[in-house]
């Protein structure tokens, strides 16, 4: 009990720290939103006095009310779940942009982390079992496949398979013009067709990263004690390979895998950006550029409150998982 | 540590000739073995820094715009030209000194910042040591990519340093996290409760008994720490939020993304960036398994006869058993379905 509220502690200054950075960034950055908006708007025409308090108003940063008021403010409207209005998707509000768009990501990165996650662990089980094997030596390949910045992976992919050998759309998340989204096959069809390209691309550079951990894990656990003895037991190899080794040297990918399913809503904003896939990622990166900075900030939060979620999950039901370390603690 | 240098050294004056096997000092065994892996990383590292520091000298001014856009590879433009009519060999050239220099930078301000946070905080211990991996801890679970993309979008001016700051900013937690980890490990070994006890000074403990300890660990998190500053910046950069003041990879990969080299098949821009970025991440990563050898080395790959001594072993253990096996009749059972297993 104690674990738990010390945990339930450090993440909430954890959040408390990620909310006032997002509070504070803004205000201390040298180039003022205000300003910078302003000055946009300056090139298209007179600006008033009024309308530089009407933006003030609007990004919540007017000077006339003191810091610890608008501090306190920020806290209260969060709390309220009203994160102010985009300015990009006028007049939708910040929480509704995000609904809308949240899905997309979450289906897309989601399904591609957790068939990464699956590749990647069964090829390392393999790899460490059978050190030296040709899967093993798969390893620096899949390095270099984790080297590639996945953006770039992404480029060539498109390349290939989107205008070479128009296989797959070059961009978007469903075929706009003949599908109307809904429960329907079509809709579905569609949702799949245009997912592959950039899933594809997501299971590929993150699959070594996990090809690595399970193979290391297993090559620590293969050397323990009990797979000594299991082995004298006369066990058979696959038993020994899956329930033993396996079984406790998916641990740490189990609390990987826990983590990158909150980053699963960070999303992956490059690759996003690259097949205008219209994710989250693709909303914060209209919202830095069009200096829309309500939906930044409300697009962070969000991101950092899933993070911080599934780290804290993943803290309070480690113990049962692997009851070693509630022994410990 | 000094006494053994000592030792060696008369050793070495008194018997000179005799030809036993070569001491190996205290530097030689923080260096990783020649292996095949090491040397391809090395190799490809050294020529991507040849390039980046001495083409820029040979190149034409990478900004400087020509009539011919947009034409493939020939004698005059080795590397084609962009959309303007840009050398892209020279942009290229120009480039990868950005993203070296950007990368370096990263990855030592990341490796300080990792050791004052976790090395200082676990050998101080206490409050401090609460603080800083309060503060650590925090950093850690606080998203990088977004972060960084908040924090670049509210700067309109970015030099290259600035860039490298904000990626540091955002790196040095996990790897800080690990040396604390390693660094309360050998705090508490019997030699340096000895030094302690000796009455040695807490900044000589620290510097000479703990510190050697580390190197291995903080050469691999160097190198990890520039993989992700240049993968980061690259991701920045494409995003249009990187360093205005200089040519880096990831710049090129957002300017021939902006110049629509993609649709317009427009390989020979937007593939060599990427390929430099993939291929020098790969290299680091292959020196870092090497370094990773020394700081862990069960994870060490086993060599061609490591593993038939293994199947020989196998083998005879196998043999041995069913001999075992068809001394007690009972057990005989059970070695077939062993058997069977083993073919499945």
């Amino acid at each position: 009990m104690k674990y738990v509220l010390r945990k339930l502690g450090f993440y909430a200054i954890a959040l408390w720290a990620a909310l006032t950075l997002n509070f504070f960034l803004p205000r201390i950055m040298p180039g003022n939103p205000v300003d910078q908006l302003i000055s946009k708007l300056a090139q298209k025409g007179q600006v008033t006095p009024a309308t530089r308090h009407a933006i003030e108003l609007m990004l919540g940063s007017d000077s006339s009310v003191p810091l610890w008021r608008q501090y306190l403010n920020y806290f209260g409207n969060i709390l309220r779940g009203d994160l102010g209005v985009s300015v990009t998707y006028f007049p939708n509000s910040v929480t509704s942009v995000i609904g809308s768009t949240l899905p997309w990501t979450v289906g897309l990165v989601g399904i591609s982390t957790i068939i990464a996650f699956l590749i990647g662990t069964l090829l390392g089980t393999i790899a460490g079992w059978k050190r030296g094997s040709w899967i093993d030596n798969l390893i620096p390949v899949t390095t270099l496949l984790q080297s590639i910045p996945y953006f770039w992976l992404a480029l060539i992919l498109l390349y290939f398979f989107g205008l070479k050998n128009p296989i797959f759309p070059l961009f978007g998340g469903y075929d706009v013009w003949s599908v109307t989204p809904g429960w329907n096959l079509a809709f579905i069809g569609s949702l799949i067709k245009y997912g592959t390209l950039p899933a594809i691309t997501i299971v590929l550079s993150s699959v070594g990263g996990w090809m690595l951990g399970m193979r290391n894990m297993m090559v620590a656990t293969l050397s323990e004690d009990y797979i000594l003895t299991a082995e004298a037991k006369g066990l058979s190899r696959g038993r020994i390979m899956t329930s033993y080794a396996a079984r406790n040297a998916i641990l740490p990918s189990i609390s990987g895998f826990a983590i990158s399913l909150g980053f699963v809503v960070a999303g992956s904003i490059v690759a996003e950006s690259v097949f205008s896939y219209p994710g989250i990622g693709f909303a914060l990166l209209t919202a830095v550029q069009n200096n829309d900075y309500a939906l930044m900030q409300g697009i962070f939060m969000i991101i950092t409150v899933s993070v911080l979620g599934a780290n804290l999950f993943m803290d309070l039901i480690y113990g049962f998982i692997d009851p070693r370390t509630r022994a410990q603690g | 540590m000094a006494a053994t240098t000592a030792t060696t050294a008369t050793t070495a004056t008194v018997k000179p000739v005799k030809p036993t096997k070569p001491h190996k000092s205290r530097a030689d065994s923080m260096l990783p073995p020649m292996t095949p892996k090491l040397a391809v990383g090395l190799t490809i590292v050294i020529v991507i820094a040849a390039f980046a520091i001495f083409v820029p000298f040979f190149v034409d001014d990478p900004n400087k715009v020509s009539d011919v856009g947009l034409t493939g590879p020939s004698a005059e433009h080795w590397l084609g030209t962009t959309q303007t009519g840009q050398d892209v060999f020279a942009q290229l050239a120009y480039a990868c000194r950005g993203s070296l220099f950007i990368g370096l930078t990263v990855g030592v301000l990341a490796v300080a910042l990792s050791s004052f946070f976790g090395i200082l905080g676990a050998y101080v211990g206490g409050a401090t040591d609460e603080a800083f991996s309060l503060l650590s801890n925090v950093m850690l679970v606080i998203p990088g990519l977004p972060l960084m993309i908040v924090i670049a979008s509210y700067m309109p001016n970015k030099s290259s340093v600035l860039v490298a700051g904000v990626l540091a900013l955002t790196s040095w937690a996990g790897p800080s996290r690990v040396l604390r980890g390693f660094t309360m490990s050998v705090r508490s070994r019997d030699y340096v409760l000895a030094a302690r006890v000796a009455g040695e000074k807490p900044w000589r403990i620290l510097f000479v008994e703990i510190f050697p300890n580390l190197i291995p660990l903080l050469a691999s998190q160097a190198m990890s720490a520039i993989i992700a500053a240049i993968l980061g910046e690259a991701g920045l950069s494409y995003l249009g939020l990187g360093a205005t003041d200089s040519y880096t990879w990831g710049t090129m990969l957002y300017y021939a993304q902006n110049g629509m080299a993609l649709i317009l098949g427009a390989w020979w821009w937007f593939i060599p960036p990427g390929l430099c970025i993939a291929l020098f991440g790969a290299a680091l990563a292959l020196i870092n398994f090497s370094v990773d050898e020394i700081v862990n080395p069960k994870l060490k790959a086993a060599t061609r006869s490591q593993i038939k001594q293994w199947k020989l072993e196998e083998k005879a253990g196998k043999a041995r058993s069913d001999a075992a096996h068809a001394a007690t009749p009972a057990l005989a059972k059970v070695t077939k379905v062993t058997a069977k297993e083993a073919v499945a």
